[in-house]
């Protein structure tokens, strides 16, 4: 695995999305280096002991020396990490985890596909997945890729524009129906998983939209890898505060995961 | 001190010398090795093990840590892979890391456990010593063997009839006299005592009104507990003989110092490791600052110097 880096970088840019949704971008050279798709970074956003830990943000994507992230302000650590303008600096852990496996070779037939499922914010490191598969020679990324992604409503829909880019067909799902299909990602995947078979499905989002897609997938007996959160402290494997319960027992989010195959995960 | 050399950062824990005193605490540390790409470990005092129990132990269901006010509160449990796998996949590593080693161990059911996990770490040199973890509060048990003095006693006496090695006994701030407990440890031979452990907490989530922890509580850590250490120590201090191993909250040189003047002859760094892990090397080089600039040729000179008016 890469050697992990502590850092005091800069700040690139730190600009609103959609109301909470921001993006960040910081310099690193030896994270843009190292960083695999899936993998995070465990910033603190201050020098006081309130807040006290560092918080775990995806690696959203690469571009030459910089590192760009996703964040959805939910509390004080997020909200001053929001107040920042480029040139403050920021200190940073990583990069770090386990991230996508794209070198486990599905039995792959040339008329299946990879499914992209993103819910919410977890659209981060998918965005990063999907350059990677666009760029690897690996097997799995010779399948044609179909992204899925939802929220609750249409502003929160993210990234769109970059899925489409790289020729991936994206569909989406709101809660309000404001665009795309009505109804959860899930019901989306769920109507893909009947009318095809994938080699794949990659996903991140809310924890019950993984259970779900961890569900639908275990039905068509499609291999999953999800990106799973938890509260963190380390990020490094040392405190074991941020275990999911897999058929291997407890296993840390941050240093076996965050990405765990859907088989492995017991909910 | 020679005007020019540098104060003597060494430490000596009975027959065991340490070359500063600033060590990683058990269980913020992992087993050192997940800290390797981040810091030289060389440099540390000591490195203080996650507890070891007999058998390997899951730990406690997540969610397993929670933040607090400038703290933080976890119940992992003493996740661990037991004594032999501890011995076979964990022990290689630190013993090549050539600075002093301690062990945690802990006993899950009975003491009686202790005299089988001393009798697997006796024949291992590279172990300097061994912190005897009484004062686990996510054990689920009514009481903790921290919180009796009798209990301390005759479990710290059973261990030192077992070992050569140094022994170290870590104590719970979940008491209503600590002092009385350090008194115990100290006359059943203990060579040191670690105060303090974590103290018990919990959080509530108000929208769901559910525990924030998987297990219920858990125990707090954090600079949010630090004045509460720093008393502890200054009070057990002033009853014992045996060297105090000072650690809650320390974030800084500044805090750790607090710890040194209130009696500590050194310090553990615990939460601050996930925050920051170049933490206890800049305590020690923050430490030997401070020395320069107060003229202190050596630590002893320092732990306890506490001044007091004099009313």
């Amino acid at each position: 695995m890469a050697r992990i880096t502590q850092l005091k970088t800069r700040i690139v840019c730190n600009r609103e999305l959609a109301e909470s949704y921001r993006y960040l971008e910081f310099e690193s050279s030896c994270i843009a280096k190292a960083a695999l798709p899936g993998q995070f970074v465990n910033i603190r956003v201050s020098g006081t002991s309130d807040p006290l830990l560092r918080r775990p943000l995806s690696i959203h994507g690469i571009k030459g020396r910089r590192v760009k992230v996703l964040y959805e302000v939910v509390g004080k650590a997020t909200g001053i990490l929001a107040s920042k303008k480029p040139g403050d600096s920021l200190d940073i852990l990583g990069p770090l985890g386990n991230g996508f496996n794209l070198d486990r070779a599905a039995p792959f037939s040339a008329k299946e596909s990879n499914i992209v499922v993103a819910g919410g914010m977890g659209v981060a490191p998918l965005v990063f997945l999907a350059e990677t598969l666009k760029k690897s020679k690996t097997q799995i990324a010779q399948a044609e890729t179909i992204v899925l992604i939802g929220a609750k409503t249409k502003k929160f829909i993210l990234c769109r524009k970059e899925f489409e880019a790289l020729g991936f067909s994206v569909r989406i799902a709101t809660d309000d129906g404001s665009l795309g299909f009505k109804g959860k990602v899930t019901d989306l995947l769920n109507s893909f998983c009947g009318k095809t078979r994938p080699g794949m499905i990659f996903s991140c989002g809310p924890r019950p939209m993984l259970q779900a897609v961890a569900l639908a997938a275990a039905e068509k007996n499609i291999p999953a890898q999800l990106s799973l959160e938890e509260y963190m402290a380390c990020g490094i494997g040392a405190c074991l505060g941020c275990v999911v319960s897999t058929r291997q027992g407890y296993k840390t989010v941050c240093k076996d995961g965050p990405v765990f195959f859907g088989e492995d995960l017991i909910w | 001190m020679v005007r020019s050399g540098k104060p003597d950062l060494g430490v000596r824990i009975n027959k065991l010398n340490l070359k500063n005193p600033v060590m990683a605490a058990s269980g913020t540390f992992g087993y050192a090795e997940e800290f390797k790409d981040l810091m030289d470990l060389k440099k540390l005092g000591a490195v203080v093990t996650k507890t070891i129990t007999l058998k390997p132990r899951p730990g406690n269901p997540p969610p397993r840590i929670c933040e607090t006010p400038s703290g933080m509160l976890n119940s992992v449990g003493l996740e661990n892979p037991g004594i032999d796998a501890f011995i076979s996949t964990k022990l290689a590593f630190l013993k090549k890391l050539g600075i002093p080693l301690i062990v945690s161990i802990a006993a899950e059911e009975s003491p009686v456990e202790f005299e089988i996990l001393i009798g697997k770490l006796e024949a291992v040199k590279e172990i300097a010593a061994i912190e005897l973890n009484i004062s686990c509060p996510n054990l689920r048990k009514d009481k903790l063997v921290s919180q009796d003095a009798g209990d301390t006693a005759a479990v710290v006496g059973a261990v030192r009839k077992l070992t050569s090695k140094i022994l170290i006994t870590k104590l719970s701030p979940n008491v209503t006299c600590i002092t009385d407990i350090a008194m115990a440890a100290e006359d059943a031979g203990s060579d040191a005592l670690a105060l303090i452990n974590t103290l018990s907490g919990m959080r509530i989530d108000v929208r769901k009104r559910i525990p924030m922890l998987g297990s219920r509580s858990g125990g707090l850590s954090g600079p949010a507990v630090r004045p509460v250490a720093v008393k502890m120590v200054w009070d057990v201090y002033n009853k014992i003989k045996i060297p105090i191993i000072g650690m809650g909250g320390i974030m800084d040189v500044e805090s750790a110092l607090e710890f040194f003047i209130a009696g500590a002859s050194a310090v553990s760094l615990g939460t601050v490791n996930f925050v920051n892990p170049g933490a206890c090397l800049e305590v020690i080089s923050g430490l030997e600052r401070y020395m320069i600039n107060n003229r202190i040729p050596d630590l002893s000179r320092l732990t306890g110097s506490l001044k007091l008016c004099q009313d």
